[in-house]
């Protein structure tokens, strides 16, 4: 058992946890922010992505003791009081989802890939989703929703 | 996952003193390939001693016609500098095709060449480019390092700190990924180093290994043609249900010639 500090969408929360115990169930189970999910048992569809200062990781693939001390944002932070994030938003009008369970992921994954990239083109933004897999919409809406979503946080700018 | 003990080391040396003192333990830096084997229960160290994040572990840095790598170095980092860029640009190229976004956000250079994965990306331009893995003990020539799949020279409690890749004259990596994991199918790297070219190639056989016809072809002139003649052999290659052998035969050869036309841009 450790002890661990983590900071999760601004509050910050002390736990001692079981070593082995991943980061998403932490966030899940611990915590209650169960917008993260659990998808795969194989590290590649990408459901849990959140953030780890600042940067989109895979949170079913790190232990919550890692985290420590560390500053955590779960998709439950992209909308501000009762507002869309202009990416949630641009998901909904371009249809970028369908049962919904990628998405929440598949929006962190995007937040990281714009912060590095404000303007993608196609390929990099199907590049810089590889991490995510959806299961329903064959993602052709995925890439517009990026598109727009960009087009929008650079006009914001 | 089994359960284990997890320590965050403060250096090295605490780090080696862990491991000395618990022959179970192993290492965690990205935890890319270590976490998910333990998850599948294919894993059970008594200890997870973290290496993450240690200076001694850190630094990219060119001097003297060196590459100098740290071994924690993140796959997204190599992929972004710039020193990388300017002196290996191959280099950089890799490690932006490694996994996805996420697992390079994580993943090390470090836990990458000591796991030895026979499809993994590093070992071919660690081995074309003739770098030197540094380690807590010693200095090992990438000719000496790697030994078949998932086996390296490294020592039990041996820890590698920092790679120094000379920097060659032009450098180039083709891969064919696997399109569901990503894993090199086959990834060719050639370079034109100081001592020749070095056709290094992963993802076809046990482990990554020098295509030496390749190679004594292109001393003679550096054309995809000069490649034409030649087949891989592909008795020692690997078959299994992504791929039969003599279809990664032709795949290390179409890699290669790829690899031959990228290092006019390079």
């Amino acid at each position: 058992m450790t002890t661990i500090e983590v900071t999760v969408n601004g509050v910050k929360h002390a736990r001692e946890v079981e070593d082995r115990v991943l980061l998403v169930n932490l966030l899940r189970d611990e915590l209650g922010l169960t917008g993260t999910h659990v998808g795969c048992d194989t590290s590649q569809c990408g459901c849990c992505t959140v953030h780890v200062d600042g940067r989109a990781v895979k949170s079913c693939t790190m232990l919550a003791v890692q985290a420590n001390g560390a500053t955590i944002s779960t998709i439950e932070s992209m909308a501000q009081n009762g507002k869309l994030h202009p990416i949630q938003q641009a998901f909904t009008e371009c249809h970028g989802l369908q049962c919904g369970f990628c998405t929440p992921g598949m929006i962190m994954a995007v937040a990281g890939l714009l912060k590095e990239n404000p303007d993608p083109t196609d390929e990099e933004i199907e590049h810089g989703l590889e991490g995510n897999l959806c299961r329903c919409t064959g993602y052709i809406n995925i890439v517009k929703a990026v598109k727009l979503s960009a087009e929008r946080l650079r006009a914001k700018r | 996952m089994y359960s284990f003990n997890y320590v965050k080391v403060k250096s090295l040396k605490q780090a080696g003193e862990l491991l000395a003192a618990n022959p179970d333990a192993k290492l965690l830096a990205g935890g890319m390939t270590l976490i998910p084997t333990m998850k599948a229960r294919l894993a059970q160290p008594s200890h997870l001693i973290d290496i993450a994040g240690l200076a001694e572990l850190a630094g990219i840095g060119v001097k003297d016609g060196r590459l100098s790598i740290g071994a924690g170095t993140r796959h997204h980092e190599v992929a972004a500098s710039s020193d990388v860029k300017k002196a290996i640009p191959a280099l950089a190229y890799l490690a932006g095709l490694i996994g996805d976004p996420q697992v390079r956000n994580l993943g090390t250079l470090g836990g990458s060449i000591a796991n030895n994965d026979p499809a993994a990306d590093y070992p071919a331009a660690v081995l074309a480019l003739g770098a030197t893995v540094i380690t807590t003990q010693r200095e090992i020539a990438a000719d000496d390092f790697f030994q078949g799949m998932f086996a390296t020279a490294l020592e039990p409690g041996e820890i590698v700190v920092r790679f120094v890749f000379p920097v060659p004259k032009r450098a180039a990596y083709a891969k064919f990924p696997h399109p569901a994991s990503g894993y090199a199918m086959a990834g060719v790297f050639i370079a034109e180093t100081a001592n020749g070219v070095r056709v290094a190639v992963t993802g076809a056989g046990p482990g990554v290994f020098r295509w030496q016809e390749a190679e004594a072809a292109l001393a003679k002139g550096m054309s995809p043609a000069a490649l034409d003649a030649l087949t891989v052999a592909a008795d020692d290659l690997n078959e299994d249900m992504h791929a039969p052998r003599e279809y990664r035969a032709n795949l290390v050869k179409v890699m290669a010639k790829r690899a031959l036309a990228a290092l006019g841009n390079v």
